[in-house]
């Protein structure tokens, strides 16, 4: 049945491609013509051609590079993430991908992912660790199946095609508009392009300028239209592939509930990834002109699906959210697919927040190993700070915006104690022990303000201006740290 | 002219059942292909075994009927030849695989022992990619199968000696349900 899909999809592909070339190679015309009755025209192709041509070399040669570069993506191996890395693999061997995908990890806190790849031979997949720290296993699973849908539906490959042409298109009706601020004073233009008269040679300019701002709103609409689309297609492609419509409808939930930006995101990336990155909370955009469904109503769908996994079972679901029969899947795909039962929930361990727990030490040791040290802000936001950083530079938190000094000492031991953990993992009890015997942990206020230290085991602990106890307990260690004054 | 006609039907002919020939060995070959999936994933599990014993071993004492259990469905299902074989063995040891990790849950120490987690998340992830890798694998045999049963291909799969491919399938009944009864609460809301 996905062979249906990605016959559809070539289709579409090829239409979506014959009406966007159609669109440039009229606004080509006419852009010509404005400045060349007789011969302009041609050029005015020869040139939109000659822009759709560069930006598709561009895209075939590096664009995916290009792509995950302006995300900010690192590429992992196994062992930096086992989870994250297993899940990608289970769902290439579901999906059939005849290679495995590269696995990206994004630096960000907003939880989210993404799939690129011309072919699905070469595809890479992108999860920020937000997503990481946030989703357990299934619904991780359920995030990587959409994404990989999207590589194995070929729609990574169609939304490219329709990007680079939509992209043109802006170009050329852009140069175009811009150009005719410099447009100079009239009459001596017009004689000499040899034939039409002034008149037509003004219908020309006022049909162009026309064409060169409604073309690429149209394409615009036109593209945005498909994307939305294959998400929802990519939504059932992802439930089949799992066999559990829950696990990607909680993962959607938790995700919608997240109030943080993802930064590295902009307009051309958006259609990308998972949820829409670029939706403010409370701001209400019109469904023409967004790239997403709503994400509401993706959840609706996938939790109204009770009887089956199958792709039939989807179609069920969203025709009675949608209160309307409206064909998402071509129905020779539907009736081809088989009933597949919903499966289980993969066993979660009871200590779940200890799991999550140790998910954020793997991106934390990760930025460890690049030399990353760590300092937690005063409204309790634990901040980065890359290697680059001169020692007397004040950071400002990116949550709350206050400036925060950078304490060289208390950095450097943070760094030994990193250098530590990365080693074999001593147990819990073990640590707790060796803690209450050690000798006694003792810092020295500075002044009276808000005062940030490490305890031995990493953990920073603050003190408030209001904190004038003795002792101190590390909420993860355990240790006590005297507090002298 | 008509001697013509009836090389050129003769050649269809010929071209047609070469074609058939090569589309039954091209099925043939997928089909090994996606079992040569799974076996690597099958291997996969056999090497986990020994060591998630091993980790468990220091914190349950008392389980050796257990442990016994699981060694002995391994080694059977190394020994298993055929496909058919295979299923039956494996299905053996997914069941005592599942009956372990309820006894796990006895052990709260082990649970939090980081070198069984990481094995833990391997065998689930292994049993999922066997899970994965069964329905390409089982779709294809179909498919082959199907093919060499049907006219007029079936002409070709006899003369030439297509024999048709065993399903691998695991009985998921005992596999399914015992998890089920003791994880039921920590499914998400």
């Amino acid at each position: 049945m996905f062979w249906e899909l990605i016959l559809q999809n070539r289709r579409k592909s090829l239409w979506l491609f014959a009406i966007m070339a159609v669109v440039l190679v009229v606004l080509g015309f006419v852009i010509g013509s404005v400045f060349d009755a007789e011969r302009g025209g041609i050029a005015g192709i020869i040139l939109a051609m000659g822009i759709w041509v560069f930006l598709t070399l561009l895209t075939l040669s590096n664009g995916d590079e290009i792509l995950l570069k302006v995300s900010g993506a690192h590429e992992i191996t196994k062992d930096v993430h086992p989870r994250l890395f297993n899940v990608v693999e289970e769902m290439k061997i579901a999906a059939g991908l005849p290679a495995m995908p590269k696995v990206y990890i994004i630096d960000e806190p907003a939880p989210n992912a993404f799939a690129i790849g011309l072919k699905p031979e070469k595809s890479a997949v992108a999860v920020t660790a937000g997503l990481l720290e946030r989703l357990d296993r299934d619904e991780l699973q359920g995030v990587v199946a959409h994404e990989m849908s999207h590589v194995m539906n070929r729609d990574s490959q169609l939304m490219t095609v329709a990007g680079i042409m939509l992209g043109s298109i802006v170009l050329v009706s852009q140069v175009f508009l811009r150009s005719l601020w410099f447009w100079p004073s009239g009459s001596r233009r017009y004689r000499r392009s040899g034939g039409g008269s002034p008149q037509l040679q003004l219908i020309m300019i006022a049909v162009a300028v026309v064409l060169a701002i409604l073309a690429p709103i149209f394409a615009r609409l036109l593209y945005l239209a498909i994307s939305r689309k294959r998400e929802y297609l990519a939504d059932a492609s992802a439930v089949q592939l799992t066999r559990y419509p829950s696990g990607l409808a909680s993962a959607l939930e938790k995700i919608s509930s997240v109030d943080i930006q993802l930064e590295a995101a902009n307009q051309v990336t958006a259609p990308m990834y998972i949820v829409n990155p670029l939706v403010k909370k409370g701001s209400k955009l019109s469904d023409l002109s967004s790239t997403h469904p709503p994400i509401t109503r993706r959840i609706k769908i996938l939790r109204s699906m009770t009887s089956g996994a199958d792709i039939g079972s989807y179609q069920k679901a969203f025709s009675r959210v949608h209160r309307k029969s409206t064909p998402l899947i071509p129905t020779s795909g539907l009736r081809k697919s088989k009933h597949i039962d919903i499966r289980e929930a993969t066993p979660e361990d009871k200590n779940a927040k200890d799991d999550k727990k140790t998910q954020r030490d793997v991106m934390d040791l990760m930025r460890a190993v690049n030399d990353y040290a760590f300092m937690v802000c005063v409204c309790g936001l634990k901040m980065k700070l890359p290697p680059e950083l001169s020692e007397d530079e004040t950071v400002s938190c990116p949550r709350c915006g206050r400036g925060n000094k950078i304490p060289v000492a208390e950095l450097e031991t943070i760094g030994a104690v990193v250098g530590v953990s990365v080693g074999p993992r001593a147990t819990a009890q073990g640590d707790t022990e060796s803690g209450s015997r050690s000798r006694e942990l003792e810092y020295v206020r500075k002044g009276r303000g808000w005062e940030t230290f490490a305890c031995a085991c990493g953990r920073l602990l603050q003190l408030s201006p209001a904190f004038s106890g003795q002792e101190l307990r590390c909420k993860s260690c355990g240790k006590r740290v005297r507090i002298k004054y | 002219m008509f001697g013509w006609i009836l090389l050129g039907l003769a050649a269809a002919v010929v071209f047609y059942f070469v074609g058939i020939y090569n589309q039954l060995v091209r099925l043939r070959n997928r089909v090994k292909n996606m079992w040569s999936q799974i076996d690597v994933q099958l291997k996969r599990r056999h090497d986990l075994v020994p060591n998630l014993v091993e980790t468990a071993k220091g914190y349950m004492k008392h389980e050796r009927e257990t442990f016994e259990e699981i060694t002995k469905a391994r080694s059977r299902a190394m020994g298993a030849g055929s496909v058919g074989d295979k299923s039956k063995a494996e299905g053996n040891l997914t069941g005592a695989l599942g009956r372990f990790m309820l006894v796990v849950e006895n052990y709260p120490d082990l649970k939090a022992n980081q070198n069984f987690l990481a094995l833990q998340e391997e065998l689930t992830s292994t049993e999922n990619k066997i899970a994965f890798s069964r329905q390409g694998y089982n779709d294809s045999v179909l498919f082959f199968n199907n093919k060499i049963q049907m006219f007029p291909s079936n002409v070709i799969a006899n003369s030439f000696n297509f024999t048709e491919e065993e399903f691998f399938e695991i009985e998921e009944a005992g596999e399914r349900k015992v998890p089920k009864v003791s994880f039921s609460e920590s499914t998400e809301s």
